[in-house]
């Protein structure tokens, strides 16, 4: 391999990283107040649909603005099931996946071709030339965003109010907060960031959208979430590792003589993740109260 | 397990245990499946078709007639093994959502027998083993992390589900290649196809094997020590350790009749499926198969005669979805909506209760609106 070989890994890797680290962190602040969300890979996906229509509709910060407001609205729901109506998250998940399946690739034969949409070219958010190639400006969100809820997480009030929801729903209860408020918001949040993620995978970064779009990432930015123990900067190292095998898997298939089957390349991230909720590589803990409604005595 | 964990396990258990038995579990499926054809009919409205002659094409083409009939049966016969998957766990305390990758791999192992021949009867009975093993080995791991490091039996179910699409992609298209068409698996021999039921259709006898797995899942469940052992162990574990029953055990257990259960679903496809009796790469004609199974467990109730009914459902809504496409030109993908929309609905425990309960929250705003005038009338007065 040589050195623009290399970089080219390297980008192809950053740009995948973006949605699962979005999607991740967005998770985190879910699963840090007590909501598991098994959906998001159908918020992934029908954000991506709708960021698509926005963006040509009213250009790229349209379509991003839209795919936020579908995810906003899609965990809305699943938050309302799963605070006041005591619902069971995994099913509600489940549900959302499949609805979403369905809707999009409904929704893509209503557009003219099935299975795929291109994104017109006005609707694209460009990406910003520099000298080792063509870089999407979202990059730097994904970057920034993890450090800033990190601070958000453990320095803030705020954050605390949410750890409590997820450690401790009775104690915090009786110390005046309200549990299924601050769920919901928090599920709202990351519904807000999975939805700008789905809505960077089809405006800003492959400009098309497919009835396989999401492609199973958002499952894999759970799996982040996992490796991280719900710390926001190692969800973004697990991202970028997880980006980097995806491009790793692509070029080890452009090989002429097959070194090892990118098959093998694209399963290892999903056998380090296990390793390490096995505890064989460090030790992660998770709130006590997630994936449970919370119910006064 | 200390007091604490014991305690909070037992209050993860009572959410599980809310969505096996519900208030009136037969009605509260109903409700669902109402709520989700109902979703489905608004999509259609707006952009507009028309859902009464789609709704009347698809339970045409459904439950129209024998041939109708067969190819619901022929959907209906992997969600059968695959729903008992997730509620067989549910039923033991357990969210086990491998039934996917367990059911690649069954079907994986089905298609060896097509290296070596065997009599009739045999080569078919070594088929459904097979696949039973691998279905079982597959849950072996989950079952494995779950009871030795306390791993979430979530997330190491999608873990190898991903590590059986891949590994499954790498031996369908690489080990067990068809030579002359590198697109798909060899073929299972005639000696070990599932036989035709009713001709032109794709209903085989795998409807035989997998109504008698519900029967026995059945029979364990409701009429042996073993499955009252599970299902007390589902409902509270602290109650059963205390009663003396090893939760470990049952938990074990129940992975591995899942984990059957999947791979006889993968078998039961594979088998059962003219013309090619084969794997492709991808899995298109597994694809799916193992969530969609969650759905018809959770309109089952999780009960096994349950599933086979709502696994009639949602075969139904599968192959009479290709009628709604032709007679009122609704895209297939519209089963899923609804679907979805279903299960959405089943995931809020008792459902029922949700009506009267927001009836009464708006009797009570509507009061609270009413009272403040009349009150602020009353101190006027005074």
């Amino acid at each position: 391999m040589n050195f623009s070989n290399f970089i080219d890994l390297l980008r192809i890797a950053l740009h995948a990283m973006v949605p699962l680290a979005l999607t991740a962190v967005g998770e985190i602040v879910g699963e840090t107040a007590g909501l598991f969300n098994i959906g998001l890979e159908g918020i992934l996906l029908l954000s991506a649909f709708a960021g698509a229509l926005g963006a040509e509709i009213g250009g790229p910060f349209v379509g991003l603005l839209l795919g936020m407001a579908v995810g906003a609205v899609v965990s809305l729901l699943f938050a309302i099931i799963n605070t006041y109506w005591q619902g069971t998250q995994m099913v509600t998940g489940i549900g959302i996946n499949l609805f979403a399946m369905g809707f999009v690739a409904f929704g893509l034969i209503q557009l003219g071709v099935p299975g795929h949409h291109v994104v017109t070219n006005s609707g694209h958010l460009l990406k910003i030339r520099t000298p080792m190639g063509m870089y999407s400006p979202m990059i730097l969100v994904a970057v920034i965003l993890p450090f800033v809820i990190h601070w958000f997480l453990k320095r803030t009030r705020a954050g605390l109010m949410l750890k409590a929801a997820g450690e401790m729903p009775e104690a915090a209860d009786v110390a005046g907060i309200n549990i299924n408020r601050i769920r919901l918001l928090a599920a709202v949040f990351g519904g807000i960031l999975a939805g700008l993620a789905g809505a960077y995978m089809s405006v800003g970064w492959l400009y098309m959208v497919t009835k396989g779009f999401a492609a199973g990432r958002g499952f894999i930015a759970l799996a982040c979430v996992v490796f991280s123990g719900l710390n926001p900067l190692l969800a973004l190292l697990a991202a970028f590792v997880f980006g980097f095998f995806q491009a790793l898997a692509e070029w080890v298939k452009t090989l002429p003589n097959k070194i090892i089957p990118y098959e093998f390349v694209s399963m290892l991230p999903y056998i380090v993740t296990l390793l390490v909720v096995s505890g064989a590589i460090g030790r992660v803990r998770f709130p006590k109260f997630l994936g449970e409604p919370y119910k006064r005595e | 397990m200390t007091a604490q964990e014991a305690q909070q396990q037992s209050r993860l258990l009572r959410g599980i245990h809310r969505t096996v038995t519900g208030l009136h579990p037969a009605l509260e499926s109903l409700i669902a499946a109402v709520a989700g054809l109902l979703v489905g009919a608004l999509l259609m409205v707006i952009w507009g078709f028309n859902p009464w002659e789609a709704y009347s094409a698809l339970i045409q083409g459904a439950y129209g007639g024998s041939y109708e009939w067969a190819n619901t049966l022929s959907w209906a016969t992997p969600l059968i093994l695959t729903a008992l998957t997730f509620s067989i766990c549910l039923r033991a305390g357990m969210f086990n959502i491998g039934a996917e990758g367990q059911m690649y791999m069954g079907a994986l192992a089905a298609v060896c027998i097509a290296y070596f021949t065997l009599p009739p009867g045999l080569h078919h009975l070594v088929g459904l083993l097979f696949a039973a093993a691998a279905g079982a080995i597959w849950s072996l791991v989950p079952a494995a992390l779950k009871l030795m490091r306390g791993v979430s039996e979530v997330i190491s179910t999608i873990m190898f589900n991903w590590i059986a699409k891949w590994l499954g992609l790498y031996l369908a298209l690489n080990i067990l290649v068809d030579s002359m068409r590198a697109e798909k698996t060899v073929s299972i021999p005639i000696t070990a196809r599932l036989p035709v039921l009713v001709k032109g259709t794709s209903l085989s006898a795998g409807i035989f094997v997998s109504v008698a797995f519900a029967l026995v899942i059945y029979f364990l469940l409701w009429h042996t020590a073993t499955g009252y052992e599970l299902r007390a162990a589902g409902l509270n574990p602290t109650a059963a350790r205390y009663g003396g029953i090893r939760n470990k055990r049952t938990m074990f257990l129940s992975f591995i009749l899942g984990g059957v259960a999947a791979g006889l679903a993968g078998a039961t496809i594979v088998m059962g499926l003219p013309p090619t009796y084969a794997a492709f790469g991808g899995f298109p004609q597994l694809l799916n198969m193992g969530f969609n199974g969650m759905a018809v467990a959770m309109v089952g109730r999780n009960h096994p005669i349950g599933i086979i009914v709502a696994a009639i459902f949602f075969g139904g809504l599968s192959s009479g979805g290709g009628w709604m496409q032709i007679l009122a030109g609704v895209p297939l993908e519209m089963i899923n909506v609804v679907m979805g929309a279903i299960v959405l609905t089943m995931s809020i425990p008792e459902l029922i209760r949700v009506f009267p309960a927001a009836k009464n929250g708006i009797q009570k705003a509507l009061r609270s609106m009413l009272r403040k005038p009349r009150s602020a009338a009353g101190e006027g007065s005074a």
